[in-house]
């Protein structure tokens, strides 16, 4: 029982890393309804951005501000001159654009700041809290601000004019249009908040698993997975949905005997396309959401 | 004019642009035969080393063709031919290592192999579409090298070692029907890249005539759109599961003459950055055109080495800005630009 607690917890945490990630992806793909694969290279590069504010002597979050600023404006920068002009061409060549994006981002981050492993840090510290050391505070502040930034999230969504009108770009770009709502800059402003956000998942994810270039390409990956597990309609789903993954994947490690540990992260992927194969629209998916 | 009478049957061109038709069908036949005639000299003149790329470009090309066939053709959507592709490399080296059988025909074995794991794969993702059919393919291409490297299953895999295989040599009637001839004997590399042209032009072929048959128009009806093609009477479950054993039919049979040309396998050689290059190759090279598909091995190949050697520590960034500059100048592939090419000096040259 408490080795059952100990893992849930750790799957949680880990879960946490995740569920930050599929919001941010949620978030793109509700403002411009495609995958982006570059989103964990943008947001590794918004956290060397802070990184090195850091470095050059700022406080915190006078660093964690200006990355958070600079990643919305970068955002809102690469959909005008990048993707703007894709807008009409095919679903495949819009992903190779994001596998460019990725592999230039990447790459730049490498020649700038090297690929040396750097430690970031973090502004909840590190004692253990709950479970003999399994959570620490830092993993608790990661789940609270995820949750707080899908709190924000949903308010602004339902609660603002502007909420609306890039809900109705998404959702239906030719009626908006009609009733007067510029599609172009709401898509545009969707970037800028998918990277403000994906800002935010990077800098609370860093101090974990370390600064390097390539330290979301496996982070992206579990957290498409959560993404897409929960409906990638609502980020509400993708947060549970990021969790689900953590907590699938480290219960399968220790409770499944033989082969459990070597193939953890098939047997999380594999049990995600069987939830998919009953709910194809992912679990928070639009039919749900619609009805309520 | 040569065209068999399927052919005109299928385009069923109007009285007007039936000459125009005949000329371009024409100018395809001076094209092809063209391709040909170089790729059949090519390796007398190169180096092994060029010999040996070259052999890649074809085997990536057919690769591409595989996934070219369910994304292009079909409409389904794949991150996963990375592992048919690994699949039909360890059929191959498993069946040549373990228990000695000739590489030829390890290539309908991996086929074989790779066709029944598509088309059994393909029956669940008869319930997904789009991105959540991306997804379950993506769980096929991360769970394939853990598979592959899962400890029980060593003594035939080799885990995280692989398996080393050896060239071929040129078969002896080869060497002597060119000696009979008074030619030097080829070597290994080059009767590799012979042995692979041969099962390219076979299985380009194949697929051409495929797309154009009834099943090929099947299938595209499924793309265009497949609840029309469901009233029509297609079948689009069968038809949509035996396009994805097609499909990775071609990518394991391409895996499998890599894993010849390499002799070497291993697990971290199938991951899914392959699948994202095959990916980039059939977007680069023309979603839905069969000839395409080699320009695309032309570039999965070429490209990164090439940006490798403008800078080593921007190659990355080098490679990313050449694929953007591809999808704004040719945003329909090389077979889209090609064909863009051939409107405009066609036009030109009726106005003259």
């Amino acid at each position: 029982m408490e080795l059952l607690l100990q893992q849930v917890l750790a799957g949680l945490a880990t879960g946490a890393i995740y569920a930050c990630m599929a919001l941010a992806v949620v978030m793109i793909y509700q403002a411009i309804d495609h995958l982006n694969f570059a989103q964990g290279e943008m947001a590794m590069f918004s956290t060397f951005i802070a990184w090195q504010i850091i470095q050059w002597g700022q406080p915190y979050w006078v660093a964690f501000i200006a990355a958070v600023a600079l990643s919305f404006v970068g955002g809102v920068a690469i959909e005008r001159i990048l993707f703007k002009p894709l807008h009409n061409a095919p679903i495949l060549s819009n992903l190779v654009g994001f596998i460019a994006l990725f592999s230039i981002l990447n790459s730049s981050a490498g020649f700038i700041w090297d690929f040396n492993i750097k430690t970031f840090p973090t502004p909840f510290g590190t004692q253990p809290l709950l479970g003999g050391g399994l959570i620490d505070t830092h993993e608790a502040g990661m789940i609270g601000v995820t949750l707080l930034m899908l709190a924000l999230l949903y308010l602004f969504f339902r609660g603002t004019r502007l909420g609306l009108a890039m809900r109705a770009a998404a959702h239906n770009p030719e009626s908006a249009r009609l009733v007067g709502v510029r599609v172009g800059w709401m898509t545009a402003l969707g970037w800028g908040m998918a990277a403000a956000i994906g800002a935010v998942a990077g800098m609370l994810i860093a101090p974990v698993v370390f600064l390097e270039p390539n330290m979301m390409l496996g982070v992206l990956l579990y957290g498409f997975a959560g993404a897409v597990l929960g409906g990638l309609t609502s980020p509400l789903g993708a947060v549970i949905g990021g969790f689900a993954v953590g907590l699938i994947e480290n219960l399968a490690g220790t409770f499944i005997p033989y082969f459990g540990r070597e193939l953890k992260l098939s047997i999380a992927l594999v049990l995600i396309v069987a939830v998919l194969m009953v709910k194809p629209s992912g679990l928070f998916g639009r039919p749900t959401v619609s009805r309520v | 004019m040569t065209a068999g009478p399927e052919e005109t049957i299928a385009f069923e061109p109007a009285p007007a642009a039936r000459t125009g038709l005949t000329a371009r069908l024409q100018h395809h036949h001076l094209a092809i035969a063209a391709v040909l005639t170089l790729a059949l000299v090519a390796p007398l003149a190169a180096q092994s080393f060029v010999t040996f790329q070259l052999t890649l470009v074809m085997i990536y090309g057919l690769a591409i063709l595989g996934l070219n066939l369910l994304t292009g053709f079909n409409g389904q959507f794949s991150l996963g031919h990375s592992a048919f592709y690994g699949i039909g490399a360890y059929t191959a080296a498993i069946l040549m290592d373990r228990w000695d059988i000739s590489y030829v025909w390890t290539l309908p074995a991996a086929g074989g192999v790779c066709f029944v794991v598509g088309f059994l794969f393909g029956l669940p993702a008869l319930r997904l579409q789009g991105i959540y059919l991306a997804l379950a393919t993506f769980a096929l291409a991360i769970a394939t090298p853990q598979l592959l490297k899962f400890r029980p299953l060593e003594p035939l895999t080799g885990g995280v070692q692989g398996i080393v295989i050896l060239k071929p040599d040129p078969p002896d009637f080869v060497q002597h029907a060119l000696s009979g001839l008074h030619l030097k004997p080829i070597d290994a590399d080059q009767w590799l890249y012979y042995f692979t042209l041969a099962v390219i032009l076979v299985m380009f072929t194949a697929a051409a005539n495929l797309v154009r048959s009834r099943t090929g128009r099947a299938i595209m009806a499924i793309r265009d759109n497949p609840i029309a093609a469901a009233a029509m009477g297609i079948n689009t479950a069968l038809y949509k599961s035996l396009t994805f054993g097609a499909s990775a039919l071609y990518t394991g049979v391409a895996g499998a003459l890599g894993a010849i040309a390499v002799q070497f396998v291993a697990p971290d050689s199938f991951t899914f950055l392959l699948s994202v290059s095959l990916l980039v190759g059939l977007v680069v090279g023309g979603v839905g055109s069969i000839p395409g598909s080699l320009f695309g091995g032309v570039f999965v190949l070429f490209v990164p080495n090439l940006a490798e050697r403008v800078s080593t520590g921007l190659a990355g960034a080098i490679y990313g800005v050449i694929l953007l500059l591809v999808i704004f100048l040719m945003p329909s592939g090389a077979a889209g630009f090609a064909r863009m090419l051939a409107a405009r000096f066609g036009r030109r040259s009726r106005s003259i």
